[in-house]
């Protein structure tokens, strides 16, 4: 019997790996929540709409982690028993928290000047940053099967993830 | 001669006759309902041949309540008791509403939701949404020939927890069944995509009179999918009224008119702005009750200069999605426009400049909304065959978080979240022995508690005392298809446990609901036991229904022994529904679904192996 503690793979029939077929994701996303969502059950029993609700909660879920790749390698990770553990292991190499410093500073500064170029030209390098630790973390899961070195990318893409939304917010911030 | 046509075992969809459904477009100006018939979605209409219902109710002192163009008439003869664009009060406190000092109400600034003191007592926005409500559902039952299945009721995408709440509030006080709470920009999109066969990714700019909402969808066949949404709930055609009666006052030399006169004044504001869709210029001359004499003459131009502002202040909004969505406006297919306030030339022609495209407008901007919540109410009430039906994919507009130290925000769920969704986070203890926790839950984007809007607040007690930061405690957000949250707390370790609805702070009270579904009853002098029964007698016969199509299709997942448990919970709930006790119909009712429970997750399992075994959503049929 299907559960819903299965793993979010299993659920869209697609195997276990970094690398996805984003066509096949979305279309098995699609299939599923065209017989579980709740609009199907909105005449039906309130047994019905609460499973279904279930269902569909868990569907969305697992489509979004797998969605996005730094959800799906922390995802991975957990599947083979690590916690990336964001909040606590901060042990990250001087380099890359120096990069992080100097980071933070240009944004600093940006949103102090209300510089939008400037802003618009970080999120590109940080984007182009998050690119090449995507790649790395699609060879160290798929093809290394190195979880030390999957645990501290996924650590990094986490950073970018969180300066990219800083970025945002001051570019939001800039126009309202 | 035709042949008689008999369905395979398990295929016939629909045993039971058409369910009566309809979708309430409930708006700030004006109110529709509308309802498929023979597969055509249709506005229904009033005695009079009118569809739109003008948002306005009038509380006389002979107990009677009018609404509609009878209320409207009283705005400005009555303008205490009359009350027009409600729904900017739902779910908001005093402080939260714009433009207070020119609204003639008596305001009570009640804890959580603004009441106003009329001639009839003291209301909330609640009881006169409900009113609007009711009038729409009698119009209804009488054009449709019977009591109503249930209804779709559609809100504004970016209306928050607590607006939605009320709104689904003033339906049951109304006596409706509520199916669904859709978001107009969704409904819109239903109603266009489908008529049109739109494929791509579309904008819905939906400007009301009292509330805007952007949102962006992507459309194949088969789905809407909303992608993000944005808006501002106290933003619409009534701002642009305000404008021109502000600059009517400057011009006229008038400081401080009456309330009739700025009724009157504020209707001439409306009825101007209408004008210069069509006209260059529109001259305005009354004699107020104070004896002033306005003589003036508003060109186009000048009221244009004077709320191009408020166009530029939609357009921050539809950045924000467009961001949220990773999209640029020349990545979007077409754009729908949808609300009366969108027939204003200057509202199109700058929307059309920032898409670079000129905006779709071959619909009607009043009705469209109802439409879309009529097909939608059509498909949720069971009166499409399943692979007929279309799969609709929304999102929660704001994020949804916990207070933690420092009256920080932490965000458990973001905006644009697909619904349902839940998510769950840690927290724990901030002093040794602390046993117990309060929970704050906000909706908001601001990093600070004070910026956003304060939910509900529970506390969970009985934590064991232990060190600080031992204890585990799981806070879970649960956003239903409604987009309505509840949220429950857990601690890991001893599963104590606390679980609310969110309502208290901006809703209403259950027992307040209660006291006004009485009252409501006495007045019409209908009886809520006999009410009540039948409610119960509704649901049994709905659940017996279902579950013998259930087995119609699927028995084949039931053992003998199972199928016969399964038979005789039936048969204990038929004898239930038969008799006259409300109690023991719900007694029954909740031990059936504790029997068809397995039943219904075997046959959801069966579904979702379907899905996977290749029955794609392509052979979908709309």
């Amino acid at each position: 019997m299907l559960d819903l503690k299965q793993d979010y793979f299993a659920l869209f029939g697609l195997p276990v790996s970094f690398a996805i077929d984003m066509t096949r994701l979305e279309q098995a996303y699609l299939d599923i929540q065209a017989r579980v969502h709740p609009d199907r059950f909105a005449h039906m029993p309130d047994t019905d709409k609460r499973l279904s609700m279930q269902w569909a909660t868990h569907a969305n879920e697992a489509f979004r982690t797998l969605k996005t790749p730094l959800a799906r390698g922390q995802y991975l990770l957990e599947m083979q028993g690590v916690d990336p553990a964001f909040e606590t292991n901060t042990a990250m190499s001087p380099d890359f928290l120096m990069e992080q410093m100097e980071w933070r500073e240009a944004l600093g500064e940006a949103r102090e000047a209300a510089d939008e170029d400037t802003l618009e030209e970080l999120a590109q390098r940080l984007r182009a940053s998050s690119r090449d630790l995507i790649a790395r973390l699609a060879v160290a899961l798929d093809e290394h099967k190195d979880l030390a070195v999957a645990a501290d990318t996924v650590r990094r893409l986490k950073f970018l993830e969180k300066l990219q939304h800083e970025i945002n917010d001051a570019l939001t911030a800039l126009e309202s | 001669m035709a042949l008689l046509q008999i369905s395979e075992p398990g295929m016939s969809t629909e045993p039971h006759q058409h369910r009566l459904a309809v979708g309430i477009d409930l708006g700030t100006t004006n109110s529709l309902v509308a309802t498929v018939r023979n597969g055509v979605p249709q506005c229904l209409q009033d005695d009079e041949g009118k569809t739109l219902l003008p948002s306005v109710v009038h509380y006389l002192p002979d107990g009677h309540i009018a609404v509609g163009r009878k209320a409207q008439a009283a705005l400005a003869i009555d303008p205490r008791n009359t009350i027009a664009s409600v729904k900017r009060f739902m779910g908001r406190g005093l402080k939260d509403v714009s433009h207070v000092e020119t609204m003639p109400y008596d305001f009570v600034d009640a804890e959580g939701m603004v009441r106003l003191r009329t001639v009839q007592g003291v209301k909330s926005p609640v009881e006169v949404s409900a009113e609007i409500l009711r009038d729409l559902r009698i119009r209804a039952e009488r054009s449709l020939g019977g009591e109503l299945t249930g209804v779709v009721i559609t809100v504004p995408a970016y209306f928050d927890d607590a607006q939605r709440q009320a709104t689904k509030d003033a339906a049951r006080l109304a006596g409706l069944n509520v199916l669904r709470l859709l978001n107009e920009p969704t409904a819109a999109a239903i109603a266009y995509g489908l008529e049109n066969a739109s494929e791509g990714v579309y904008a819905v700019y939906d400007l009301g009179g009292g509330t805007f909402d952007i949102s962006i969808l992507r459309l194949s066949r088969g789905v809407f999918e909303v992608v993000a949404t944005n808006g501002d709930a106290s933003l619409g055609g009534d701002d642009f009224d305000h404008r021109l009666f502000c600059w009517m006052l400057e011009n006229a030399s008038i400081s401080l008119p009456s309330d009739r006169d700025s009724r009157r004044l504020l209707i001439k504001a409306r009825e101007v702005k209408e004008r210069l869709t069509l006209d260059e210029s529109v001259p305005v001359r009354m004699t107020l009750e104070s004896g002033d004499e306005v003589d003036l003459v508003v060109h186009r131009d000048v009221f244009v200069d004077i709320t191009r502002n408020l166009v530029s202040k939609t357009l921050k909004p539809v950045r924000k999605a467009l961001r949220d969505a990773g999209l640029e406006p020349a990545d979007v297919k077409g754009v729908v426009m949808v609300g009366g306030a969108t027939r204003m030339p200057h509202v199109q022609q700058m929307v059309g400049e920032f898409f670079g495209q000129p905006p779709l407008t071959n619909l009607d901007p009043d009705t469209v909304v109802a439409i879309g919540a009529a097909m939608q109410a059509n498909v949720l009430a069971g009166n499409r065959a399943a692979e007929e039906e279309w799969l609709l994919l929304d999102v929660i507009p704001l994020s949804l978080g916990i207070e933690t130290m420092g009256g920080l925000v932490e965000k458990i769920i973001p905006r644009n979240a697909t619904i349902p969704t839940a998510r769950a986070q840690d927290f724990t203890t901030f002093k040794d022995g602390q046993t117990a926790m309060v929970c704050h839950v906000v909706q908001g984007e601001r990093e600070l508690v004070s910026a956003c809007r304060s939910l509900a607040r529970f506390e969970l007690r009985g934590i064991p005392p232990m060190v600080a930061g031992a204890a585990r405690i799981r806070v879970t957000f649960q956003v239903d298809a409604d987009g309505l949250l509840s949220v429950s707390a857990r601690e890991q370790g001893t599963g104590v446990e606390a679980r609310v609805e969110v309502k208290p702070s901006y809703g209403l009270a259950d027992h307040e609901i209660a006291d006004m579904l009485k009252s409501g009853f006495e007045h019409a002098r209908d009886d809520m036991e006999v009410r009540s029964l039948k409610e119960q007698q509704v649901e049994a016969e709905r659940v017996l229904e279902a579950t013998e199509r259930a087995l119609l299709a699927d028995s084949g997942l039931l053992d003998a022994a199972e199928r016969a448990a399964l038979d005789s919970a039936m048969a204990a709930l038929r004898d239930a529904a038969a008799g006259q006790d409300v109690r023991t119909i719900k007694i029954q009712l909740e031990s059936f679904n504790r029997a068809s429970n397995e039943f219904a997750s075997r046959r959801m399992d069966k579904s979702i192996r379907g899905a996977l075994a290749g029955h794609k959503i392509e052979d979908l049929r709309i």
